[in-house]
Parts: C-alpha cells; sequence; structure tokens
C-alpha cells in the first residue's frame, strides 16, 4: 500500500448544519421522500431476492440516498446518465415509476429493459437513462462518448458518469479522462465512494486515496463532497454541471458515503468489523440526519415524516405487485431485440430445431 | 467499368458516405494528419476537417468506448483499429458492450458502429502482428462481421455496414490493399450483410474462403479447370451471421468440401462450417470435409518459418486432390 498523505486521512466530511433558509421547502420535503422511496425500495428488493424473486447479482443502494437524490436534484431532463450496476435508486430518482424497476429485477416484460437485462441493466432511454453498467469501467467510456456525441451536435446538456471508488483503478478510466479532457468534453465523472470495492478498501487498492486528485495528471479539476448531504451534493453538482455545459470542462467529483452492507444481496460482509460497521452506520446514514435537520427547522413535523413513511409503504407494495403482475418476457421473443437492422440467415438449422423445441415447451 | 484497388474502393466508400451523412465520422489512430497506416483514410482530413476525420490518440479501449457511446446517441462512428492485433486491448468495449447494449436494454437504443481492420499477416510481421481474430468477434451475438475479398465487394460492404444499425466489425487485409477490380461509378450499390457469393461456379468440389483466402481460392479454380477439376468457389463475404444455406446448397451439388482459412485451425472459421456441413449435407458428402490452415504457432519472424507457417495456394491444390481422389 502506498503511504498515505495528511489529506488521505480524513474519511467523510461532517454533516454540516446546514440552513434551511434559502431553500425551496417543498423541494427538501421532496428530497426527504425521495431518500426515504431508495432506501425502502431497496429493503424489500433485499427481501424480494431472499424469497427468490430476484436472481443474479444484486446490488444495494443502501446508505447512498442523499448522493443519489442530491445527484438526481442538480441534473437537467436534457442530461444523460451512465452507472455501473449499482443503479436501482438513480433511475427511480431520475423520475422512472419503480414497478418497471421491480419488474426488471423480477426478470418481466414489463422491466425497464424488458426483462432481458436485470438489476445490473436498468434502462429508460426517455429519461435519457443510457444504463447500469456490469463490467466494471465499463460505462466510463461510453459516458465520454455520450459526451462527444452532445457537442459534435451541439446540443445542450452533460453526462452524468456514475462509478464506483475501486474503478478508479482501472485503464478504462484513465483513458477515458484523457479523452475527456483532450477534447474538452462535457462529462461530469460521479465517483460514489462509498469507501470499498468489494472487500477492498480505497487506501488498499488506490496508491492515491484521495480519489478526486486522480485526473490531475489529466488536468481534470477534481473535488470532495460529502454524499450524506444531498444539498451539498446538489450544490457541488449543479456547479460543475454548469461549467462543464457551458466551457466543455469535464470534472470529477469525489462523493464520499458510507456502504451499510456486504458488496451484493449475498455478501456476508465478513471482512469488516460489525462494530464498526454498526457505528458508521449511526453517524453515516443519510435518512435521520436529514429528517432530524427537516424537525429542527420546522420545515416538516413528526406526523408528515410519519405520512412519508406510509405512503413510500404502499408505493413499493405497489411496486412489487405491479412485478408480481407482469408475464415473464414471451419465449417467442427470444431474439427479438437481436440486431436493429434485420439481416438474413441469423439462425442455423440446428439452432432454429433447439429454439422450435423449446417454444413447444420442451427443455 | 473502372477499374480501382480495394484501398481506393475503401477511400471512396469512405468519402462518400461522409458527404451523404453528416453523422458519420472516422476515428482512429493516425487516420487524418498521417492519412491511415495504410492510406486508407488518404485525402479525406483535408476534404472533410478534424469534426469528421478524428485523429484518436493511442488508447484503443477508450476510443472503441468512447465510439460506441457516440453510437447510442445517434453518431455513427466507423473506427479504424491499425490492425486486428490492437483490438484486443478493446475487446470488453466490443464483446461486453458494442454487441450487447440493443439487445440487454430491449431495444430501446442502437449502436450504428463500425469497426474497421485489417486481419492476417503480410511479410514478415511476426507473432504480434499476423494475427486473425475474426473468429473471436464472429463467436459473439449481437455484432456483424463481415470479410469482404474484392474492392467491389469491399465498397458493397461497407456501405451496408455503415448504414446498418447495429455494430459491424468490417474485416479488411493488408495484401489485398493493393489488387484491383472492376467498381461502377455513380452507382450506390448496397450488398446485404448476411449473404456469401458463388464467385465462381464448379461441379466437381466447393471451396469455401473468405477475406484474401477467396483470391487464392480463385486462382487455384483456374489453375484446376486446366486438369479437368470444377471447383466451385463461395465467398463467404459475412462470417456473422453465415450465409449456411449458401454454402449447403453448393455443398450438396458437388458433394465436396474444402474450406482455407488464413490462420490457426482449431476453433476457427473453417471448424463452424465444416460443422455446419456435416449437419446439413452429410448425406450428400463423396468425401471428408478438409480444412486448409496455418501451423498453430506464434508466427515465426524468420521467413522460411513465417512463410511455412501460412496456407499456400499448393496446399489448397492438394486437399482439393486429396477429396477428388477415390470418386473419379
Amino acid at each position: 500500500m502506498a503511504k498515505r498523505d495528511q489529506d488521505g486521512a480524513s474519511a467523510v466530511a461532517k454533516n454540516g448544519a446546514r440552513s434551511f433558509a434559502k431553500e425551496d421547502q417543498e423541494q427538501l420535503r421532496h428530497y426527504y421522500y425521495q431518500m426515504v422511496l431508495l432506501r425502502r425500495f431497496e429493503e424489500r428488493t433485499s427481501e424480494m431476492y431472499t424469497k427468490a424473486k430476484i436472481g443474479g447479482y444484486c446490488h444495494l443502494n443502501i446508505g447512498e440516498e442523499a448522493t443519489i437524490v442530491g445527484l438526481m436534484a442538480a441534473l437537467k431532463p436534457e442530461d444523460y446518465i451512465y452507472t455501473n450496476y449499482r443503479e436501482h435508486g438513480y433511475i427511480i430518482a431520475r423520475g422512472t415509476d419503480p414497478g418497471p424497476v421491480m419488474a426488471e429485477l423480477f426478470g418481466r416484460e414489463t422491466g425497464v429493459s424488458g426483462g432481458r437485462g436485470g438489476s445490473m441493466h436498468l434502462f429508460d432511454g426517455s429519461r435519457n437513462f443510457m444504463g447500469g453498467y456490469a463490467i466494471v469501467g465499463g460505462q466510463v467510456p461510453l459516458a465520454v462518448g455520450a459526451a462527444y456525441a452532445l457537442k459534435y451536435q451541439g446540443k445542450p446538456g452533460v453526462v452524468l458518469c456514475q462509478l464506483g471508488d475501486a474503478t478508479t483503478n482501472i485503464g478504462a478510466w484513465y483513458e477515458s479522462l484523457n479523452l475527456a479532457k483532450l477534447w474538452q468534453l462535457p462529462v461530469l465523472f460521479f465517483i460514489v465512494n462509498n469507501g470499498f470495492g468489494m472487500g477492498t478498501s480505497v487506501a488498499e487498492g488506490s496508491s492515491e486515496p484521495d480519489l478526486y486528485k486522480k485526473g490531475a495528471s489529466f488536468r481534470i479539476h477534481g473535488e470532495r463532497v460529502d454524499g450524506t448531504d444531498p444539498l451539498a451534493v446538489r450544490d457541488a453538482v449543479a456547479r460543475l454541471r454548469e461549467r462543464a455545459e457551458k466551457e466543455h470542462e469535464p470534472a470529477i467529483l469525489d462523493v464520499v458515503s458510507f456502504r451499510f452492507r456486504g458488496h451484493s444481496v449475498i455478501d456476508p460482509d465478513r471482512y469488516r468489523d460489525p462494530e464498526w460497521v454498526k457505528a458508521n452506520r449511526a453517524t453515516h446514514d443519510p435518512i435521520p440526519h436529514f429528517a432530524n435537520a427537516l424537525l429542527e427547522q420546522k420545515i416538516v413535523d413528526e406526523d408528515w415524516i410519519k405520512e412519508v413513511a406510509d405512503r413510500v409503504e404502499r408505493e413499493v407494495q405497489a411496486a412489487i405487485d405491479f412485478a408480481d403482475q407482469s408475464p415473464p418476457p414471451k419465449m417467442e421473443d427470444m431474439y427479438r431485440y437481436m440486431y436493429a437492422t434485420e439481416v438474413p440467415n441469423t439462425l442455423s438449422a440446428a439452432e432454429q430445431e433447439l429454439f422450435e423445441t423449446r417454444l413447444k415447451g420442451g427443455r | 467499368m473502372p477499374i480501382i484497388t480495394y484501398r481506393q474502393a475503401l477511400n471512396d466508400t469512405l468519402g462518400e458516405e461522409l458527404a451523404r451523412d453528416p453523422n458519420v465520422l472516422l476515428m482512429g489512430e493516425e487516420i487524418g494528419k498521417f492519412e491511415g497506416s495504410y492510406k486508407i483514410t488518404e485525402g479525406l482530413l483535408a476534404e472533410f476537417g478534424p469534426k469528421r476525420v478524428v485523429d484518436t490518440p493511442i488508447a484503443e479501449e477508450g476510443f472503441v468506448g468512447l465510439a460506441t457511446g457516440a453510437a447510442m446517441l445517434g453518431l455513427r462512428p466507423v473506427v479504424e483499429i491499425m490492425t486486428i492485433n490492437f483490438i484486443l486491448v478493446a475487446i470488453d468495449q466490443v464483446v461486453n458492450h458494442a454487441s450487447k447494449i440493443h439487445y440487454m436494454f430491449g431495444g430501446q437504443v442502437r449502436v450504428p458502429l463500425v469497426i474497421r481492420t485489417p486481419s492476417g499477416g503480410i511479410g514478415q510481421l511476426a507473432a504480434t502482428h499476423s494475427q486473425s481474430f475474426e473468429n473471436w468477434f464472429a463467436y459473439c451475438p449481437g455484432l456483424k462481421v463481415v470479410a469482404p475479398s474484392t474492392p467491389y465487394d469491399a465498397k458493397g460492404l461497407l456501405r451496408a455496414a455503415i448504414r446498418d444499425d447495429d455494430p459491424v466489425i468490417f474485416i479488411e487485409s493488408l495484401p489485398l490493399y493493393d489488387t484491383k477490380g472492376e467498381v461502377p461509378e455513380n452507382d450506390d450499390y448496397v450488398l446485404p450483410i448476411g449473404k456469401a457469393d458463388v464467385k465462381r461456379e464448379g461441379t466437381d468440389v466447393t471451396v469455401v474462403a473468405y477475406s484474401r483466402m477467396t483470391v487464392v481460392a480463385m486462382q487455384v479454380a483456374q489453375q484446376l479447370e486446366k486438369e479437368g477439376i470444377s471447383v466451385e468457389v463461395v465467398d463467404l463475404r459475412s462470417l456473422r451471421p453465415l450465409d449456411r444455406p449458401t454454402i449447403v446448397e453448393s455443398v450438396k451439388k458437388t458433394g465436396r468440401a474444402v474450406i482455407i482459412e488464413e490462420d490457426w485451425r482449431s476453433y476457427g472459421i473453417g471448424a463452424e462450417i465444416a460443422a455446419t456441413i456435416q449437419e446439413e449435407a452429410f448425406d450428400y458428402l463423396d468425401a471428408p470435409v478438409l480444412r486448409v490452415a496455418g501451423l498453430e504457432v506464434p508466427l515465426p519472424y524468420a521467413q522460411e518459418m513465417s512463410r511455412a507457417a501460412k496456407p499456400s495456394a499448393q496446399d489448397l491444390v492438394d486437399a482439393i486432390h486429396k477429396v477428388m481422389r477415390g470418386s473419379r
């Protein structure tokens, strides 16, 4: 492990006591509602996974609600979003109905990717949500390419490229930083720094643990923000977004939060000290913190907090019911999205025979 | 009809497509100021400017991924990879991303991307600069892979590739660049992806080939005609989708098949074709299906060894004699 300097020793900035005086109160209430929705959606997702309604790998956003809600509050409809595979909350906070998101996790035709993608590959073209990507680093060049297209076509907006802390160690990231700055592209690199890439801590994987500095040799500006404070995230994104759009200056935002659970729903998290995790959950949980701030400044009352919980409970249950009642994709549509431009001879006789067996219910 | 080189056919087509569609752009290493390592993009930067003809840094994964992302937003990038050997550092973007994005996201977004690259070897380029990886890409559903053998085909298939809404791997060949052939002027013909072409009709044996090996097969066919052996040459043109019906129909007619491919035999394109013939035309075969391919070594530099490791026209002649033996 590389020697750490003083700067790298600070983990998460403390939630500052923030005045809401200049804030739109309705907006603040909406942020809180969104955070609770994301939390509850993920808790129920975990439950659905243990009931085997959801298969494959499944990664939760628990603990990252403020990061996500703050981000989405700053993005505009014309912006494009590329994320990694821990993205349920992102697509919901972008405005996609939780029902089709849960339906995708269930592998149903009504899912956001038609049941073809699953938890790690959510997509909503109508909201410029350009996909969850499950190969670490894979989304980064794609996002830079989307920014290239925006600039080429002279369109407004920026591209938001979300990535995990450990993705800053892969080659695709560095090639992308070089291209983004070399060609002055409107892209923001949004590092969700939850402290761990699976079981490897940031400092164990990166010779520069201050991730916002990793654009320095590319002359890309970077900064760090407290990812448990939705307003801090929102304001930082809004500022860098504006710069990216107007001046075509890419930037890195290192958004620090804490991963509440294991890497995925099936990870028992044995590599972290349970006491330490417990303590960090208490200090890094954005939801009670934001609730307390809203209560203290009399923007909401306890009844309202309870109403939000009830409303979210109903909405998430409705999403589960929607997913449950949705049909799986039709078997005859197996090849439906294979090619956008039809061409002849895509199936061999042998494959055709196998497919027909499957259509008749043969296994 | 004008006779032009394969290189000229590609260069003309790129220029015409740039002029036709403002969303078409070229990207790659040394394609602009340097005008391409093999001069396929000669003159295009001067004509279309740096917005349309983009010199990239040496970062294949980065710019192939970038082109894929740009294609998702409606651009139609045509990427040049200097030789197919260098595409390996970009393979994650091609195989895990470009090929899957349309299907995996339920058809919501298209990836109209072309990757042009020469495959195979020439001279003494040795182990890392002489390989043929088109089968790696032909293995992958979601990609289309084409490999023209003549200037005419190069033009028609490159047009098809650029106008297609899916990622297309366009396989070229260094020794083919200077070959010549007839290409009509003022004719916006497009060749279908997924269709093979019977380059020469014959009755005794089917030779299946693609790219440069088609040229070898045509020469051999002409030579054997003098011996009274009638060779049918099926030029695949497209490796994915593979036009199995044309191959099978030809073999049913001739009863014999020899496949020639430039590189390693094991797990190659030839293996796929031999299996297809066995599955769909077994009862029509008068002889075992033979494959002509190279020696399975990292291509040695020394001239004698380098030459010996590659398949030759004589290898094809020998294989055809072998399948003809016993039945004549």
